[in-house]
């Protein structure tokens, strides 16, 4: 008992002794600047659960942080929730966004609560693709009018008798269904759920030389790393997606843009300025998004390596 | 087909029965064939009915309503600022930067020193130490501040709901009445899936800790209730009458008799809405809530199997320190009550000691940040990932085979049996089956639900998904009666075995989703062994528990009566342990429910993906919700009809 009392004593004893080596908190001032971010404030800035949206985010967020000093609060979001953000006034912006017109309605012609913010630059491509591999030995696969040819190859435990196509991430439109019933091909559309779950996919594919078609879309950083074909459909012409359920032809040319809260526009602060004439190209995109996904930079350092590459493109931004 | 099995097992009672459940799924078989492919109700995945398109517009209402409506400006805003400042709260006490300072009030050294001082406390010594060396891992990771973020907020659900649950709990064990009415809305809480209710709390009490904290507790508060009703409940009555017969009023009745007899209950129930709550802590990042999940879900973006490896381990970490702590706090309550005298003055002494460190936490920097140069995480996330990628490589030809051998030989015939036959034949057959099996009442309810899975219009989404979850459901009583027994049996391997089980309880599935779907492709399979591996461990856990509370006496005299292993274990043991196997059926059983939508994400289609995807299109939000609600359905439904073959009612 005694024994146990003397232990601890010594031991705070020893504790409080090896104390008085280490620095204070509160004896060096707290680093950050305090002066430019009055003129600027908090900036709510949205961050949508894919690669080449964080890519943006954190240009803008690093740019906003370190020559317009912002409080940059990044909130890591679904686009939903992102959209039901602006109506409460928890978001600010949101810098990459696809289409979503069902969104666009409500919350800009409707609800007034968001406004356009002008186009990213980036052109979004969504499409069916192929592994190298197989493009590469079955060259005319990458015409729709073939596909019925290859159907046995990709038949799978999922499809029945007919070959399957891999569809989608939830969280982007489709009309694989619509496709394969009016271009009569005999395939049947297998919804594998999640990005992970087709980028994993088309990996075992190269890796393995197994068969695989599936959905895919552009920017995207998995195609730095595996350059997956596009299969063309019939061309895209305006209107000929108007029905649904009689959609055959291609996916359009997706223009990214950016959307800002009303309140944010209105009060046309430099954070808003900024969000407003940030423009890149997919190539500018790719090469963060690889920073970030490849390299395993953290989004801050990824933003910083692209900036010092680029400091016109930035100085340009902020002319504006 | 739990039940068909239960009803086998009972030949000697009720001799007839199986035979007439054989003759009913022999008619199905023979009525499916020529009928097959009429009246399956199918919806395509981007088709909606009048009932989704409604939800939808219910939903717009609300957002549109939500800065003009009285309700929220003076109901809904002040739930969110009270939670908001709570969590916020303990953010700046462990976890964010805070009152001016660049470090939180209390650093790493304190938090380990309070963490195990409390342990050593209301525990004992070895969960003490187990939680000082498990939070030091946390800095050893390099995750200290996400992991500060995790427990804030985590701790905040869990008090607001203990504060919310335990009354709840203390009434439902005192009325019948509320107790009935009570039930089926934490049956409806715990299986209705998560990501159908995000995007609305997000809406009621906006973006931030107070969605993320709610959310979470929606999950993790009916264990609480559950089981302190539960506790009351199994007061034995001469304690009460005693109670009575001195002429104890209500209250003296509660706080006498009624809550010191049900702590070690309680206790556990405190224990599972925690586990509940870590459960949740991927989830509630998708909506911002801070932490570990983050860091999964951000590494889940590249594929990153490494350092999702590495954010989730520290998840079953401060999963299994939890758990340890609290199951050994509830045995002490239930053995003693109150401290052993010699240990006041060691209170004291070790009380100064963490206070110390504490202070010192709070004013040096050496113990407020966790020192970065001594960090392990980077290896174990390369390790994870070398072992994943070999996985990929040189396994995925033979778990390939295997994917194959089970959907062809078991799966596809079972989903084209129901999903093929027409909605009414379904129908007549699983009302037949209640009628056999149970009651009356099992009956009505069963019909019900058929009636109203109908009325979702993802009749035949709720098939697919029925199949899915049959076939998981068997293999999780598989393993769990193989290995359950056999931990039942051998100290020795339970001891061994039970951290394995608490991982696979814990560890967020989104870290395992990736080299799944390398092993398995995107397929329904996938989503099969991802429930197994998250139900599997209940299952088995209970099985045990259930084998080794066989009394000592019978098991010794059917040795002496020489019985072999085999002959003991089949004759005695699992007879004797049936109603644990019951229990294991139904708690396996919903553990599967709960992974559907995670099925949904890896190719298991359906109600998974319904789901998923309404969470992520707004035009789609109705439909997402019509399934959260089949699978509540899907999950009452099997839930009544095997608990009413059951001959022991089964608690949950």
């Amino acid at each position: 008992m005694k024994l146990l009392r003397l232990t601890a004593t010594a031991a705070v004893t020893a504790l409080a002794l090896t104390a008085c080596g280490g620095e204070k908190i509160g004896e060096t001032p707290v680093a950050g600047s305090s002066s430019g971010a009055a003129a600027c404030g908090t900036f709510n800035l949205a961050v949508n659960p894919w690669v080449g949206y964080e890519a943006n985010a954190a240009v803008i967020a690093y740019v906003a942080e370190k020559n317009l000093g912002c409080t940059v609060t990044k909130k890591d979001l679904k686009e939903e929730i992102a959209w039901q953000g602006f109506g409460t006034g928890e978001v600010d912006a949101i810098v990459e966004n696809w289409g979503h017109d069902d969104l666009k309605k409500k919350y800009i012609d409707e609800q007034k609560t968001a406004v356009a913010a002008g186009e990213t630059g980036n052109k979004g491509v969504i499409g069916w693709y192929v592994p190298p591999w197989m493009a590469a030995q079955y060259p005319d696969i990458t015409d729709w009018n073939n596909l019925n040819k290859y159907a046995a190859q990709f038949k799978t435990s999922e499809s029945g008798d007919k070959g399957q196509l891999l569809d989608g991430d939830p969280s982007f439109v489709t009309n694989d269904e619509a496709l394969v019933k009016n271009l009569k091909l005999n395939y049947k559309v297998v919804y594998a759920g999640s990005e992970a779950a087709l980028i994993t996919a088309f990996r075992q594919a190269e890796a393995k030389k197994t068969p695989l078609i599936g959905y895919f879309y552009e920017p995207q950083w998995f195609l730095a790393e595996l350059k997956l074909v596009k299969v063309s459909l019939p061309k895209y012409e305006t209107g000929c997606d108007a029905d649904a359920a009689k959609v055959a032809c291609d996916y359009p040319e997706y223009v990214l843009d950016k959307i800002v809260s009303k309140k944010f526009a209105d009060a046309n602060g430099p954070a808003y300025k900024l969000v407003k004439a940030f423009t890149w190209t997919n190539d500018d995109q790719n090469v963060v998004a690889k920073y970030i996904a490849e390299d395993k930079l953290s989004a801050d350092d990824a933003a910083k390596k692209w900036v010092e590459a680029n400091p016109d493109k930035v100085k340009a931004w902020l002319a504006q | 087909m739990a039940t068909t099995t239960v009803g086998l097992q009972r030949t000697w009672r009720r001799p007839g029965k199986p035979v007439l459940v054989a003759a009913v799924l022999l008619a199905w078989v023979l009525i499916w064939v020529p009928a097959r492919g009429v009246h399956t109700l199918g919806l395509s995945p981007a088709d909606l009915t009048p009932l989704h398109h409604w939800l939808n517009d219910v939903n717009d209402t609300v957002g549109a309503n939500r800065d003009s409506s009285p309700f929220f400006l003076y109901f809904f805003n002040e739930i969110r600022a009270a939670v908001d400042s709570l969590v916020t709260f303990l953010q700046d006490l462990i976890a964010q930067p805070s009152y001016g300072r660049p470090v939180p009030v209390l650093g790493w050294l304190g938090v380990v020193a309070v963490v195990a001082y409390v342990s050593w406390v209301f525990a004992g010594w070895k969960p003490a130490l187990l939680a000082a060396a498990g939070f030091v891992f946390f800095g050893l990771q390099g995750l200290w501040e996400e992991s500060m973020d995790t427990l804030a907020l985590t701790l905040g659900a869990v008090v607001i709901s203990l504060l919310i649950g335990i009354p709840l709990g203390i009434w439902a064990g005192l009325s019948d009445r509320f107790h009935k009415l009570v039930t089926p809305v934490l049956d409806f809480m715990q299986t209705m899936p998560t990501f159908v209710y995000l995007a609305p709390l997000t809406l009621l009490f906006l973006i931030g800790p107070a969605s993320a904290t709610i959310a979470t507790l929606i999950y993790a508060m009916p264990p609480a209730i559950r089981l302190t009703a539960h506790g009351i409940r199994s007061v034995p009555r001469s304690a009460v009458e005693a109670s009575e017969s001195l002429g104890a009023t209500g209250r003296q009745k509660l706080t006498g008799v009624l809550l010191p007899l049900s702590k070690g209950t309680i206790v556990l129930g405190v224990n599972q809405t925690i586990m509940a709550a870590l459960s949740m802590v991927t989830i509630a990042a998708l909506i911002d809530a801070p932490g570990l999940g983050k860091t999964v879900i951000k590494a889940l973006q590249t594929l990153d199997v490494g350092t999702a490896f590495n954010a989730g381990l520290a998840i079953v970490v401060m999963a299994v320190v939890l758990d340890r702590v609290t199951t050994a706090a509830g045995n002490r309550v239930r053995q003693t009550g109150r401290a052993a005298r010699f240990r006041r003055p060691l209170l004291a002494v070790f009380g100064v000691v963490a206070a110390v460190c504490a202070y010192l936490s709070h004013t040096y920097y050496w113990a407020a940040e966790f020192p970065d140069d001594v960090t392990i995480g980077g290896t174990l996330a390369k390790s994870a990932d070398s072992v994943a990628l070999w996985a990929q490589q040189d396994l995925s030809t033979a778990t390939e085979a295997i994917k194959n051998a089970i959907t062809y030989a078991l799966l596809n015939p079972l989903e084209a049996l129901l999903v093929e036959s027409p909605w009414w034949l379904v129908g007549a057959v699983a009302v037949l089956l209640a009628a056999l099996l149970g009651t009356v009442r099992s009956v009505i309810t069963t019909a019900a639900c058929v009636a109203l899975l109908i009325g979702t219009g993802l009749w035949q989404d709720s098939m697919t998904t029925l199949a899915m979850t049959i076939v998981a459901t068997a293999m999780v009583m598989l393993l769990g009666v193989a290995v359950g027994v056999w931990m039942g049996r051998n100290r020795f391997a339970d001891r061994i075995i039970r951290p394995v089980l608490d991982a696979g309880q814990t560890m967020p599935a989104f870290v395992y989703l990736v080299p799944f779907l390398a092993l398995f492709s995107a397929t329904r399979f996938t989503a099969i062994v991802a429930a197994v591996v998250f139900a599997a461990p209940v299952a088995i856990k209970i099985v045990a528990d259930g084998v080794r509370a066989i009394p000592a006496a019978t098991a010794e005299s059917a040795t002496a009566a020489g019985s072999s292993a085999w002959q003991m274990i089949t004759k005695v043991q699992l007879p004797m342990a049936r109603p644990s196997l019951t229990l294991a059926a139904n708690q396996g059983l919903i553990y599967v429910l709960s992974m559907v939508v995670v099925g949904g994400l890896v190719g298991a289609g359906a109600l998974g993906y319904d789901v998923v995807a309404g969470f992520s299109q707004g035009q789609l939000y109705g439909k997402g919700l019509a399934a959260g609600a089949a699978i509540v359905l899907l999950g009452i439904m099997l839930d009544r009809i095997a608990r009413a073959s059951s001959p022991s009612k089964g608690s949950n």
